[in-house]
């Protein structure tokens, strides 16, 4: 089977799930990764469902993130990190070796911590995602660009000075532009790490209402540190600790009724 | 009201007082024989600064006046050609180094020459190039001289880019992997784009550095005393007549060596401190 994520079948599976929100589009099995000799995830099992928002909470070091970096395989950019088990992602199994990573990337897209805006106009910096694999015409970008902007609540704070530099923005408005840039190049799932902890209350309330308002079009899964965010965000959630998935089942249940004692310690502030 | 000092804190103070001493000592013996040799250079280049400086072209032996307008264009035209050969050379060299530095024997071995060549001794650059280019041509040519500097010049350039390279964040490359964009774009738009201006101040530094070299000039462009915009011939150049004129026994040639002396180091310093305008202007993150 042809394991290469193409544009056709994508669009197909698509349409086959359409009629179940919450039908399967990652499928994570058995997963280890390793950073050189050191594993940092062990066996874990998870499904991310479609157009729904997956949290992923637990202490610092206890792999979230780095779980997060295997659904891009962003990991790949750093000989002597790898990863085994499988990831299906609409079927195909991700971590094979012939699977083309920036296609990938280009419909697994990832918000960081920090805002990263690119070096160029805040234009520019919307445009360039969507020209690696798009041919707009000039009006077509352009509406592309606002449409990008509105989803992400900035189009109203940068619509008279697209042609800044993205580095003019505030902190805030930085990590919505980047947010805009990984909603411009429409992709299938949106991963956020920690997308709010360098920003303020009033930014984060903005980017949190974003969230809910983008899982309509996207599949979102996001790591915080924050577990009222995970709460007020999230439909699953998934505990993680050293490496380990110790609980994973819809945010609700979690965080009334947890199965685990560890993830009650955890939420209840007794740990962590 | 007389404080009761703490005996550490006063020994502490002491020190302190000792170092500063120290150092505005060591600044200031920098810095005088800095001055002195601007002030000289000032008092005796000014004099010689004339309008004929830029018409005329170097005189004869034992001729009046005469000016330097033929060893300022010769200048020109080989540091700018220098500078076309060795600006594109040294940034893809840089790229190359920052990009694949990390895991690769080639790219080791290449930094490692590029240290060296950093602190290769002008002359020798010289001589090389004297013996793969003007013994093969049997010329002397304003080719050679070119690629003499620009050989001097690659090294600065690709030690600035690739240092530049590497201030650039990982996060940010990072963001833009996430998109999905190939490596090839990453470096050039996103990552050169970055330290653009420290770059350019690379570039501006490694012809800073070039303008005023005389030894690698002296075995490839050698001099001419006349006016020549013919590059594959000898070319006069400021640098080898300040060389030339300033030993001799005519009053015109010395005044103008000091003219021509001024010239270059007020090209230099103008250099620099343009540099450093682009560079402060924007700075990585």
């Amino acid at each position: 089977m042809n394991t290469q994520l193409s544009a056709e079948n994508v669009v197909a599976s698509q349409n086959s799930v359409a009629v179940n929100g919450k039908s399967k589009i990652i499928e994570i099995k058995g997963l280890n990764f390793f950073y050189g000799k050191s594993q940092s995830l062990h066996n874990v099992n998870l499904d991310i469902h479609e157009k729904q928002v997956t949290a992923f909470i637990g202490p610092s070091g206890c792999g979230k993130s780095t779980l997060l970096r295997t659904l891009n395989r962003m990991y790949d950019l750093y000989p002597g990190q790898r990863a085994e088990g499988s990831i299906l992602y609409r079927g195909n199994n991700i971590l094979e070796g012939n699977q083309d990573v920036n296609m990938l990337r280009a419909k697994v897209g990832m918000v960081f911590q920090k805002p990263t805006p690119f070096p160029m106009s805040i234009y520019d910096n919307i445009a360039l995602g969507v020209r690696l694999y798009e041919d707009l015409s000039k009006g077509e970008m352009d509406e592309r660009v606002e449409w990008a902007l509105k989803k992400a609540a900035l189009w109203t704070e940068v619509k008279d000075k697209l042609g800044k530099s993205g580095l003019s923005l505030s902190g805030g408005q930085q990590q919505r532009l980047c947010i805009a840039r990984g909603v411009a190049v429409k992709p299938d799932v949106l991963l956020l790490d920690e997308p709010t902890s360098a920003l303020d209350p009033i930014s984060t309330s903005k980017v949190e209402e974003l969230i809910s308002e983008l899982k309509g079009d996207y599949t979102i899964a996001i790591v915080t540190h924050n577990m009222q965010q995970a709460a007020r965000c999230s439909d699953y959630t998934a505990y993680m600790y050293l490496g380990e998935l110790v609980e994973f089942g819809e945010t609700d249940q979690i965080f009334m009724n947890p199965a685990r004692k560890e993830t009650q310690d955890y939420i209840t502030g007794r740990f962590g | 009201m007389k404080q009761v000092m703490n005996p550490v804190y006063r020994k502490r103070l002491l020190t302190h007082r000792i170092g500063i001493a120290l150092s505005v000592g060591a600044m200031s013996v920098g810095l005088l024989v800095l001055a002195w040799i601007l002030v000289t250079l000032a008092i005796k280049g000014f004099g010689a600064l004339s309008l004929n400086m830029f018409t005329q072209t170097t005189p004869a032996p034992g001729s009046e006046g005469g000016g330097l307008m033929n060893a300022i264009i010769g200048t020109v035209m080989i540091v700018s050609l220098s500078t076309l050969i060795s600006t594109p050379i040294g940034i893809l060299a840089g790229i190359y180094l920052a990009e694949y530095g990390e895991e690769n024997k080639v790219a080791n071995l290449t930094r490692f020459v590029t240290d060296i060549m950093l602190s290769a001794p002008s002359i020798v650059i010289g001589m090389f190039v004297w013996a793969m280019y003007v013994a093969t041509a049997k010329h002397y040519s304003g080719y050679a001289g070119s690629i003499a500097l620009a050989l001097i010049a690659v090294p600065v350039v690709v030690r600035t880019t690739d240092n530049m390279l590497r201030l650039v964040p990982n996060s940010l490359l990072e963001a833009a992997f996430a998109l999905g964009a190939p490596r090839w774009k990453v470096a050039l738009m996103v990552r050169l784009r970055a330290v653009k201006a420290g770059v350019i101040t690379g570039v501006l530094l490694a012809v800073a550095r070039i303008s005023g070299e005389t030894a690698p000039l002296l075995f490839t462009a050698l001099n001419n005393q006349f006016f020549s915009a013919d590059m594959n011939g000898p070319m006069a150049n400021l640098p080898v007549v300040i060389y030339g004129f300033a030993m001799s026994p005519y009053d015109n040639w010395r005044e103008l060596a000091w003219g021509g002396a001024l010239l270059v180091t007020f090209s230099v310093l103008a250099l620099n401190i343009l540099s450093r305008t682009v560079f402060s202007q924007k700075q990585p993150n």
